[in-house]
Parts: structure tokens; sequence; C-alpha cells
């Protein structure tokens, strides 16, 4: 790195505008990071906490919204917790509604109908498990952020069915874009069948229910278990659980045009760099032939070229991702936005891997170089 | 010129060297059955008009090229016989250049222009004070070559040739940015140099002046070699 570190240097004014560019790649890529962990988060956070290995939907169900499509009555489920390989089976129930609080405030809710002290029960980060009071609702811990607190009472829109927060989840947990309420199975039965009745859910009114469907199977199952045949007998379709994010509302439209805008980033970044140092070794044609004129291998030209740009990439794309972080912190609260390590460090190596890529095809043109140009006649 | 001389006590033996360059109608012959045989310690000076072939047996000898035929020995090295990565350490080692203008790396200081020889040889500890002292350039060590002088350059050339203490020392057209003065300070330079560290020089030059210096000077027209 010798003639790497000097030349930059020396050309600092050439590097830094190159740099001041990746730097704003990398800022691109973070804040599209962000953007896109928070879309998923928004979208799917709900689904990723559940402890589910795969999700079985009725057959012929199409995929897109197929949560609230779908529909599994009480045959298909307990096939489901009948079958040889499978730990647990239970049914989860989704709906998205429309509610207005005790003070006012409409709001929007995806409940997720479970058993309560099942295995989708979800943890607690203050109040009460879903547990067995009918009318009791879990809420995603954002929610707080619309006015909810412990003991408000959500009013359902049009069923006036009332239903009363008694606990938040630990973090957030939101579906479609929507705050996730959990409540038990059988109520969420009562509202899904429209056989709710104005206020508090009773025991009366499920003890009349007749409506024994489920949208899902949530199940727990080693990777070995034959799901494809449990399916055949059982009349539906198993998604796996990071299949079925694309079965949420707008889930796969929206990262993939994410994706598509952070490939063509990468690309970019990969083209810009490379024209970069496409021109900057044109430049250094007549010093790299006095070079290899005077003993340099390639090798060695190539690893110092190397070197050179991946100083360049990780330099300006560390200065990016801190400068992106930056502006993450800055984002509105109704954006959804979250800075999250993985993302963002796999966004990073894919700037720099790329860069360098586009850097190498550019530098390999040092090998071509004719030792002979460096004598005066031959210029 | 023709001195028969035995390859192993010779600095440079060149035996009936034929070089063509070019395709077709453009080809020509740029070497015509020369031969030339320099000892260690001997400075050879090879003047003629541009396009006679001058560089192009600077290249034979320096093994930046093959002849078509005909032998070149260096130090009792055949470099017909190496490969191009095996031609590039031999340079390194046994072959010093120095160029039109010094053509030193811009982004260099004097200094780091004889480090980075010594590093390419795998020598990392060159210490370039007393060899830039030796050519009376001790005072621009930390200077670029942007920062000097054309005869400054060409000074700091001549050291980053002699770092590697090379056996055969290949110099193109040294003079050829210098005005009357510097260009004899140069190659007296050369001169004083070479003798010390009793280094063969082949000095291509068109500059008729500075001829004095050398111990032999040979001609060369259309790629024929003669006293």
């Amino acid at each position: 790195m010798f003639l790497a570190l000097r030349e930059l240097r020396f050309a600092r004014g050439r590097f830094t505008l190159m740099g001041i560019v990746i730097a704003l790649i990398a800022v691109l890529v973070v804040l599209l990071s962000g953007l896109s962990s928070g879309l998923v988060n928004d979208g799917v956070s709900g689904l990723k906490a559940m402890p589910a290995t795969a999700f079985a939907f009725d057959k012929g169900t199409i995929t897109d919204n197929a949560f609230s499509r779908s529909l599994v009555d009480s045959q298909q489920l307990q096939m489901w917790k009948k079958a040889q390989g499978v730990d647990k089976a239970e049914p989860l129930g989704v709906s998205i509604v429309n509610g207005t609080t005790d003070v006012g405030k409409q709001v929007d809710l995806t409940l997720f109908g479970i058993e309560p002290a099942g295995f989708l029960e979800p943890s607690v980060s203050s109040g009460s498990t879903v547990g067995n009071d009918l009318g009791g609702i879990v809420v995603s811990e954002t929610a707080k952020s619309e006015g909810i607190k412990l003991g408000s009472v959500v009013t359902l829109d049009r069923i006036g069915l009332k239903l009363t927060v008694v606990g938040f989840t630990e973090g957030q947990a939101t579906f479609g874009h929507v705050d996730v309420a959990y409540l038990p199975i059988d109520t969420w039965r009562l509202i899904a069948s429209n056989t709710a009745r104005p206020g508090a859910p009773t025991a009366e009114q499920i003890a009349s229910l007749e409506y024994r469907y489920s949208s899902v199977v949530a199940i727990q199952a080693p990777s070995r278990t034959d799901l494809a045949a449990v399916d055949a007998t059982a009349g539906t379709m198993t998604m796996s659980h990071t299949e079925a994010f694309n079965a949420s509302p707008g889930y796969e439209a929206e990262t993939m045009t994410l994706t598509m805008i952070q490939v063509f980033l990468y690309a970019i970044c990969a083209l810009v760099v490379g024209a970069f140092f496409t021109v900057w070794t044109i430049q250094r044609k007549g010093d790299i032939a006095i070079l290899r004129a005077v003993g340099s291998s390639r090798g060695y030209l190539l690893r110092d070229s190397m070197a050179q740009a991946a100083i360049l990439l990780i330099g300006f794309t560390a200065i990016g991702v801190a400068v992106g972080v930056g502006f993450g912190a800055l984002m509105p609260a109704a954006m959804p936005f979250d800075l999250e390590a993985g993302p963002i460090g796999l966004a990073s190596i894919l700037t720099i891997t790329l860069g360098l890529i586009g850097a190498a095809l550019a530098v390999i043109r040092i090998s071509r170089i004719d030792p002979l140009t460096a004598l005066g006649g031959q210029r | 010129m023709t001195t028969p001389t035995s390859t192993t006590t010779s600095a440079l033996d060149i035996r009936d060297v034929t070089l063509e360059l070019g395709d077709g109608d453009a080809r020509i012959r740029a070497l015509d059955n020369v031969s030339l045989t320099v000892l260690p310690g001997e400075f050879v000076a090879i003047v003629g008009p541009s396009g006679s072939g001058k560089s192009s047996l600077l290249a034979v000898a320096g093994a930046l090229t093959k002849a078509d035929s005909g032998t070149v020995h260096v130090h009792g090295t055949d470099l017909g016989r190496i490969r191009s990565n095996a031609a590039a350490r031999f340079r390194l080692h046994t072959i010093g250049f120095v160029f039109q203008s010094g053509n030193l790396i811009p982004a260099l200081t004097a200094g780091d222009q004889l480090r980075l020889a010594g590093r390419l040889a795998g020598n990392s500890s060159v210490d370039p004070a007393p060899l830039l002292d030796a050519v009376g350039m001790k005072h621009r060590l930390k200077h670029r070559p942007g920062q000097l002088s054309g005869g400054e350059r060409q000074r700091v050339g001549i050291a980053r040739a002699l770092v590697n203490s090379p056996s055969l020392l290949l110099v193109d057209e040294p003079t050829a940015a210098l005005d009357r003065a510097r260009s004899h300070e140069v190659v007296q330079l050369l001169a004083v140099q070479a003798r010390r560290a009793n280094v063969a020089v082949v000095m291509v030059t068109h500059d008729h002046d500075v001829l004095g210096h050398c111990d032999r000077v040979l001609e060369m027209v259309d790629g024929t070699l003669s006293p």
C-alpha cells in the first residue's frame, strides 16, 4: 500500500470527490435499508414475533392478503393437531377492524385471535396476557402513541363490541401497517361470524356460537416434517414462516419496490467506482509503464490499486453510513423507519463489495499496460 | 560495433539481433543484425536520428521486448529464455533505467521514489539519503517531482536507477528536456556514479555535446550499429 496511500494523499481532491459520491450512495443505502426494515416491521412484525414455523391456509387461497381471505374449519384444525411430526397446531384468526377509543380517537387494529395460554400468546411488556378475559386485548406497544393505555376501551365500529386493553406486547407488533390486538380466538370468532352484539362479549354469546373457523392454522414442527402430506389430507396449503410474510397486505409490492431501488443503487455504485478507476488508471498509464519497466510485477500494481479502492470504499462508506444513521434518527415517528444493524451491515458490505468489483474491472487494465511505453521514443 | 567478448565477463552482450516492428506494409526492421558488447563500468553512448532504432536497442537490452533473432545476455543471463514475469524480476535486480525527464512518479517525494524502487525489490528499509546525497539532491528529499527542476528530476531518476545496485544502466535520452549546462552536469554525474559503482551504462542520445563523458560512442542508422 506504499504507493496507494501516497497517491490518495497526492490526489486527495479527486479521491475526495469520488469519496463524497460513495458516501452519498451509502447514505441512500442506509436510508433505504431503514425504510425497508421499517416497512417490513410495520407490515409483518406481528407475524415475525410468532414462534410458528409454518401456517396452513385453506387450499386455493391466493397468496396476496391470504391471511384475511383464508378460512379453515375445525376439522382441518384437528387434522393438523393430530398430524404426525407436528409438535403444535393452533388456530389463528386474522381480521382488520376499525374502532374508537373511550376518548373518541379512531383507531385501526389487526385482530389476532389466539388460544389463551397457547404458543402464540405474545410476551407482554406491561399488563397481563390474553388469558380467558373474553373482552380483554393485548395491544402492540406502538399503539401507545395513539393514546391507548391499560384500561382503555376500544369500541368496534358498526358492531359496537367493547374490548378492554389488558396488556401491551414487548416491542412492535403490527400487521399490514396496523397495530395488532391479540384476543381470545372465541371472541375473534364472535366478531368474524357477525354475531357479536354491542357491549362486552359474554360467555353466553360464546357458548351459543356455532362458528368454528379460524383464518389459518399456526404450526410448530421440525423441518423434516412432511407438511405437504398433511396438506393433502387436510385440504390446506402450507407456507413457511417467512413465506407467509408475502401473504400480508402489500408486503410483497413494498419490499420488491425497495429491493429494486437498492439493487439499482448497488449497480450505480459499481459503475461509478468502476468509471472513476478507469479514468484514474488511464491517467496513471505512464507511471504504471515506468513501474513495470523498472521491474514491478503486475500483481504488486494490481494489489496496490485494489488496496487504494478498498481504502476509498471502506472509508467513505463508513462516513456515509454514519451520516445515514444520523439522518435516520431525525426521521418523524409517523414514518416506518427502523435502523437495524443486520440490514445496514449487509447493505454496507454489498456497497463495498460491488464497488470493489467495479474497481477490479477497471484496474485490470493495469496488466495490459506495456512497459515498453516507458521509453521516450515509444511514447 | 562488434566486440566479441565472453558473455560471462561482459555486462551486456548482444549478438546478431534483429527486431521487426509493426504489421503488414507498416512493418519495419528496427534492429538489423546488431551486435554490441559492454564491459562492467564501461559508459557507451549510442547516437542517431529519431527512428533509427536506439530505443528499440534499449528495449531489447532491458528485457522489455524480445528480439526476433539473435541473443541478448545481461550479466550472463540469456534474456531470450526468460518469461515476462521473470524478466520483470530480472530488471528489478540487475538493470537500472533512467528515462527522459526522469519520468518520476508524481505522487512520490524524491525519497519515496527510491524507497518504492527498494520495496519493489524486497528491500523495505532503503535509506534514500546517501544516494540522493551522492547526486546532490539530499536537500530535496521531501520534494515531489512537480517541485523540482528538469535537471533535479533527472538526478533523482539516476539515484532511483541505482538504488538496487544494478550491473547495467540503460539511459534513454537523459538530456532531452535540459539546457546545455544541465545536460553536462547530468551526464557527468551518470559517468561518475557508474564508474564508482562499476555499472555498465548504455545511453542513447542525440545530444552530441555530452559525448565527451563516454568511453565509447556508436552510431545507429536505420537499425544498424556502427562505430
